[in-house]
C-alpha cells in the first residue's frame, strides 16, 4: 500500500524492541460510575523511551495514563479493572501504596499547576512531604536544571512560581516532578497551553529526559507524537487500535482507523 | 415623517420593513420611563441603607460626645480607669473591654478550630453525600436564636463547667461559660465561609500534590488551606466581630455588674451586656448613665469597623494568588 506520510518523521531512530518493559497493562477497564470508558486495553510500555498515546478527544488517553498512577482514585465512584504490571507488581492490589507509586510515577498535568508558593517552596514540596533525608539546596537546583529552568530562575527562587510564564511554569512542574526521583513520568497533553517555542522547549527537554526515565506523552497533536516520540499508541472511543513505532504509525499504518486519524480525515 | 406612536422595537422594525423608514429614525433616541424608575427605586434601596448607617454614627457620635463633655468624665479615665461604676462616678471601660475580650477570646478558640476542621472534613474528606447531609444541619446552628444560646449556657454549660472544676471555683454567671456557647454559636459561620474559600481553590493544584505522592492530610493543609487563607482569615474577622457584638449569651450568662478579672470562671459584664441591662431598666434621657451607654456603643463600633477594614485590606491582598 502506497501512503505518503503527511507528517515527517525523524529519520534515525534507535530500535526499541531490546528495551525492557517498564510497565505492562493487561486488559484494563476502567468505569466512570455506570459508564466504561476503557475497554480491554493492552499496552506494554518500555522503559527509557517516550511512549505517545494520541486519539481524538474523549477517546480515553487521559483517563488511560491517570490509571498508570491511580490518580482516578481521588474522583470518586471510578472502578478499573484488568492488571498494571510496574516492575512486575499489580499496582491496582489493594495492599499498593499509592504514596510510593505517585513517587515512583510523577504526573505532569495539561495546565501548568504551580502552587502558589515560591519557585523554591514548589520543588520542595514533594521531597518533604515524603520524608527524604536530602540537601533541599541540591534537590532544587539539579531538579531545576534538569528541566532546564535553572539559568532562567536561579536568581529569583524565593518569588512566587505564579509569576514565571505558563512555558516556565510547566517546566516548573516537571522539575518538581523530577525532585521525587520518580522512575516514570506522565505528561497529560503538556503543551497544549503553551505556545509554539514554549512547546517545542519541553519537547526537547523530554528528548533528554528519556534516557533516563520512562516517559507516557498524551498528546492531541500529531506532529508533536511523530517529533517527539519512540512508540504511538492510537487511542478510539475507549479502545487502543494500534500501538507501534512511531515510524510505523506514520509511515505505514496498519489499521484503516489510524490512518484515517493521522491523515486527518476525522478528528 | 410617519405618525410617532408607541409600539416597541420589534413594531418599528416591522413599520420600518412596512413603511421603508430610514435608519436614521430607527436608530432615533428615545425616552424609556420604565428604566428611569427602576433606576431611581434601585438607587433609593441603596441610599437607605447608607442613609441609616449615617444616622447610626451621628447619633452615636452626638450622645457620646455630650457624655465625654460632662465635667465629671475625662477621656483620659474612660481610657484607663479600671472601674466603671456610674452611680459613684467611675467611668473606666477597662473592666467592660476586658471581658468583651475575654469572651471572644475564649469563643473564638473554640469555633476557629472547630470551625475550620470542619471546614476541611467538608471540602476536602466528605462524600458528595456526606456533605450535602452535614452542611444544613451544620447551618442550622446558625439558626438558633442567641436567647436560646444565653439559656443553653447559664443552664448546660455552667453546670457542667461546676461539675468539672468545682462549685468553688467557678460562679453561677461566668465568662467561660458563654465564651464557649458563643464559640459554639458562630462554629458554623466560620465552618461555612472557610468551605466555601476551600472549595474555591481549583482541583489542579490539589491533583499537582497528589501527583508527587501528598496524603490526603498534606495536600489539604499544605495546598488548600494556604491557597485559601484570605477566605478563612476574612472568616475568622466575621467571626470576632460576631463575637464582639454578641449581646444575649453574654447578658444571660456571663453576668451583671462590671468586674475587671482574668479569671474565666467569675462574672463580668461585657460592653454589651452592659447596655443591655442598663437600657432595660429606667434610665432616664439624657442623664450622664444614658449617654455613657452611646460611649460604650461607640468603641464597640470604632473595634469592629477597624475588624472589617482589616478584613477588608486581608482579602484584597491575598485575593486570586493561585490563579
Amino acid at each position: 500500500m502506497t501512503q505518503t506520510p503527511r507528517i515527517s518523521v525523524q529519520p534515525t531512530r534507535r530500535p526499541q524492541d531490546d528495551l525492557a518493559i517498564k510497565i505492562d497493562v493487561k486488559h484494563l477497564n476502567f468505569y466512570y460510575g455506570p459508564k466504561q470508558v476503557l475497554f480491554d486495553c493492552t499496552l506494554p510500555i518500555r522503559e527509557r523511551s517516550i511512549t505517545a498515546l494520541i486519539g481524538p478527544s474523549g477517546c480515553g488517553k487521559s483517563t488511560f495514563i491517570r490509571c498508570l498512577n491511580r490518580m482516578n482514585d481521588t474522583i470518586l465512584g471510578t472502578r478499573t479493572e484488568g492488571e498494571i504490571l510496574l516492575d512486575e507488581v499489580n499496582i491496582l492490589e489493594p495492599t499498593v501504596d499509592v504514596v510510593g507509586l505517585r513517587r515512583m510515577v510523577g504526573m505532569v498535568f495539561q495546565k501548568p499547576n504551580p502552587f502558589p508558593k515560591s519557585i523554591y517552596e514548589n520543588i520542595a514540596f514533594g521531597p518533604r512531604v515524603l520524608g527524604m533525608k536530602v540537601q533541599m539546596d541540591e534537590v532544587v537546583e539539579q531538579s531545576l536544571r534538569r528541566a532546564a529552568l535553572w539559568d532562567e530562575v536561579k536568581d529569583k527562587l524565593r518569588q512566587s512560581a505564579l509569576a514565571l510564564s505558563s512555558g516556565q511554569q510547566q517546566r516548573l512542574c516537571i522539575a518538581r516532578a523530577l525532585a521525587v526521583q520518580p522512575e516514570v513520568i506522565l505528561l497529560d497533553e503538556p503543551a497544549s497551553a503553551l505556545d509554539p517555542i514554549a512547546t517545542l522547549k519541553i519537547e526537547e527537554l523530554l528528548m533528554e529526559l528519556k534516557h533516563d526515565y520512562t516517559i507516557v506523552l498524551v498528546t492531541h497533536n500529531m506532529q508533536q507524537a511523530a517529533r517527539a516520540s519512540d512508540r504511538t499508541v492510537f487511542f478510539l472511543l475507549g479502545e487502543i487500535i494500534e500501538d507501534s513505532t512511531t515510524d510505523d504509525m506514520f509511515n505505514q499504518p496498519k489499521d484503516k482507523r489510524t490512518e484515517d486519524y493521522i491523515t486527518g480525515r476525522f478528528g | 415623517m410617519h405618525e410617532q406612536v408607541n409600539i416597541g422595537v420589534r413594531g418599528r422594525v416591522q413599520l420600518a420593513a412596512r413603511q421603508r423608514t430610514t435608519t436614521r429614525d430607527l436608530l432615533q433616541k428615545r425616552a424609556r420611563p420604565g428604566e428611569v424608575v427602576m433606576h431611581g427605586l434601585l438607587f433609593v434601596c441603596g441610599a437607605i441603607s447608607v442613609l441609616t448607617s449615617i444616622g447610626i454614627v451621628v447619633v452615636l457620635l452626638d450622645q457620646a460626645l455630650l457624655f465625654f463633655r460632662d465635667d465629671r468624665v475625662s477621656l483620659i479615665d474612660f481610657f484607663t480607669g479600671t472601674q466603671w461604676q456610674p452611680t459613684i462616678g467611675e467611668f473606666g471601660i477597662a473592666p467592660l473591654l476586658n471581658a468583651t475580650l475575654m469572651t471572644t477570646l475564649i469563643a473564638m478558640c473554640v469555633s476557629l478550630p472547630l470551625g475550620l476542621f470542619a471546614a476541611i472534613y467538608l471540602s476536602e474528606y466528605a462524600t458528595p453525600q456526606r456533605r450535602a447531609l452535614l452542611k444544613p444541619i451544620l447551618e442550622v446552628l446558625a439558626g438558633v436564636p442567641t436567647v436560646v444560646y444565653g439559656y443553653f449556657a447559664l443552664t448546660f454549660m455552667t453546670p457542667v463547667l461546676r461539675a468539672i472544676f468545682g462549685r468553688d471555683t467557678v460562679e453561677i454567671y461566668n465568662t467561660a461559660s458563654a465564651g464557649l456557647v458563643m464559640g459554639i454559636m458562630i462554629t458554623p459561620i466560620i465552618s461555612s465561609m472557610s468551605e466555601d474559600a476551600l472549595s474555591a481553590v481549583p482541583r489542579a493544584l490539589r491533583e499537582g500534590a497528589y501527583g508527587l505522592g501528598a496524603t490526603r492530610f498534606e495536600v489539604a493543609t499544605r495546598i488548600v488551606v494556604p491557597a485559601a487563607l484570605s477566605g478563612i482569615v476574612a472568616a475568622f474577622i466575621v467571626g470576632v466581630s460576631r463575637a464582639i457584638g454578641e449581646t444575649m449569651i453574654v447578658a444571660i450568662a456571663a453576668g451583671a455588674g462590671s468586674k475587671l478579672t482574668f479569671n474565666p470562671f467569675e462574672g463580668a459584664e461585657t460592653m454589651t451586656g452592659h447596655i443591655a441591662r442598663i437600657s432595660g431598666g429606667d434610665i432616664s434621657y439624657g442623664s450622664i448613665d444614658y449617654t455613657s451607654l452611646y460611649a460604650i456603643g461607640l468603641t464597640l463600633f470604632v473595634m469592629t469597623l477597624t475588624l472589617n477594614f482589616i478584613s477588608q485590606r486581608i482579602v484584597r491582598r491575598f485575593r486570586e494568588v493561585y490563579e
